[in-house]
């Protein structure tokens, strides 16, 4: 790849006196959709908490856009949602959308196309208590999108969403990446993995392979990218 | 530092305070009552509803702040949206600066109806004027939601945070001069509460009640009070992390 938007050589994590993440280095395209891909309790969060620059790492280096993660200047240019819809029960979406849009220096004119990305036009004055689960997961959304970041880190965004509205969204990070943003998403579940145009595998803290869905497929004889997935876990773990 | 960020944090603080009405009604009129009550216990003994209950209408801002910037801030710690702020262009100051002006409206709302009650209905005095008990009680409420944010970090549940007002907020009011004069405490006692930043808040109260001369020590009160409220607003910048683990 030409470009990459995200750079992390030989990150290592640890709490509590356990590895969470081990020796981990991978490049990230820059225009790139690229899945974070594994089990649940793998260290994808951690990962993307230590790009975003709010996990504390015990090793190696991460670089966002030319500059070490955290680096003031990422504040404008980077999108985090986290895995749990980070947005406040008490308000309004439109409240909600119209604090994080000053607080990031966005013109108020910018919420009602986010909106209309995540499809919650017209939705503005309900209380974010009152939403379901997914809906309160693309109010969050929004918020990451108001500042048109350059790079968008996404946890696990897709989960627990009607399919159309899953398809919709990925329809969505497409349409971001080809106006030049970079996506990272995580998932659990290895269907999405179609989705992305880069892939990287990982499991318990380490990363299994970076590759794409044609790649893995090819390389691995498998159709089904779950089942291949199970097949780069038995290649890794072969003696 | 930025005005932007911190007018729009004191909004939102606000925008959240009225989806919540009950918590207003029990902010603004607990306190009336409980003054009300007070004035009452004391029927036959008004003078000690003078020495207790004018101080007190300057010190309730305080326990308020106290425990809604602890449980509020914890919330923020909790959910999420902490982390998501701190991903975004706003600084630790400007977040607590919202907090403290947004706080800081509710809680001079709530010195001025409990004075107005105090001082103008029930007969308390306020020999230096009632406006300077509302102006310390203020003060006050700035070092409660400083006090309250410092602790907020050592809470993980919101049933810890509201515990911590009878850990930290009740021996303070025990021994800052209110229930008896530090004088006839035992020597430990008035040691501990000289360290305490309450004992000067009650006294700089007990100042403007009182029909003596203000004199350089509400100057020194006044100084400790600001003194202990910026200490513990650096303590608590220092519990807001960009990084955890």
């Amino acid at each position: 790849m030409a470009d990459s938007a995200i750079e992390i050589e030989e990150l290592c994590v640890q709490r509590g006196g356990r590895t969470v993440l081990d020796r981990i280095s991978l490049a990230v395209g820059a225009g790139t959709v690229t899945g974070l891909l594994g089990p649940s309790g793998c260290g994808k969060t951690t990962l993307m908490r230590s790009i975003v620059g709010v996990q504390r790492i015990d090793g190696g280096r991460v670089s966002v856009l030319g500059r070490p993660s955290g680096d003031v200047r990422l504040r404008t240019l980077l999108g985090y949602v986290t895995q749990a819809p980070s947005v406040y029960g008490d308000l309004s979406i439109e409240e909600n959308l119209r604090y994080f849009a000053r607080v990031s220096g966005v013109e108020r004119a910018r919420i009602g196309e986010v909106l209309a990305t995540v499809g919650l036009t017209g939705r503005g004055a309900q209380v974010v208590a009152s939403l379901s689960g997914g809906e309160r997961a693309r109010v969050s959304l929004a918020t990451a999108l108001l500042g048109r970041p350059a790079v968008l880190v996404l946890d696990e965004p897709t989960v627990g969403l009607d399919p159309v509205l899953r398809g919709d969204l990925w329809g969505t990070f497409h349409a971001l990446a080809d106006e030049g943003a970079t996506l990272l998403v995580s998932s659990h579940v290895m269907d999405e993995a179609a989705e992305c145009d880069e892939l990287l595998l990982m499991r318990s803290g380490r990363l299994l392979d970076d590759t794409t869905p044609a790649a893995l497929r090819e390389r691995t004889g498998e159709e089904d990218l779950g089942r291949a997935f199970l097949v780069v876990i038995e290649q890794a773990e072969r003696p | 530092m930025s005005a932007r960020a911190t007018t729009a944090t004191a909004q939102r603080v606000l925008w959240q305070l009225r989806r919540d009405p009950r918590t207003i009604a029990l902010v603004i009129g607990v306190p009336s009552v409980l003054l009300l009550l007070m004035r009452f216990i004391f029927e036959r003994r008004l003078g000690v509803f003078q020495s207790v209950g004018a101080p007190l209408c300057g010190m309730f801002p305080f326990t308020l702040m106290f425990v809604v910037t602890s449980v509020t801030m914890l919330r923020e710690r909790t959910t999420g949206t902490l982390e998501r702020l701190m991903t975004l262009p706003l600084g630790k100051l400007d977040l607590l600066l919202g907090y403290a002006v947004a706080f800081g409206l509710l809680a001079a709302a709530q010195a001025a109806i409990v004075c107005v009650l105090g001082f103008v209905a029930l007969g308390l005095h306020a020999p230096h004027g009632a406006w300077l008990v509302g102006l310390l009680a203020v003060g006050n409420a700035v070092l409660g939601m400083a006090l309250g944010l410092f602790i907020s970090a050592f809470a993980r549940t919101e049933f810890q945070a509201v515990q911590f007002m009878p850990a930290i907020v009740f021996p303070q009011m025990l021994l800052c001069g209110l229930f008896a004069p530090r004088d006839s405490m035992a020597g430990l006692l008035h040691a501990i509460s000289d360290a305490m930043p309450l004992t000067y808040a009650y006294d700089a109260l007990h100042r403007a009640t009182t029909p003596v001369a203000l004199g350089s020590g509400l100057a020194v009160d006044v100084a400790v009070v600001v003194g202990a409220t910026l200490v513990a607003l650096g303590l608590g910048a220092l519990t807001l992390r960009r990084r955890t683990a």
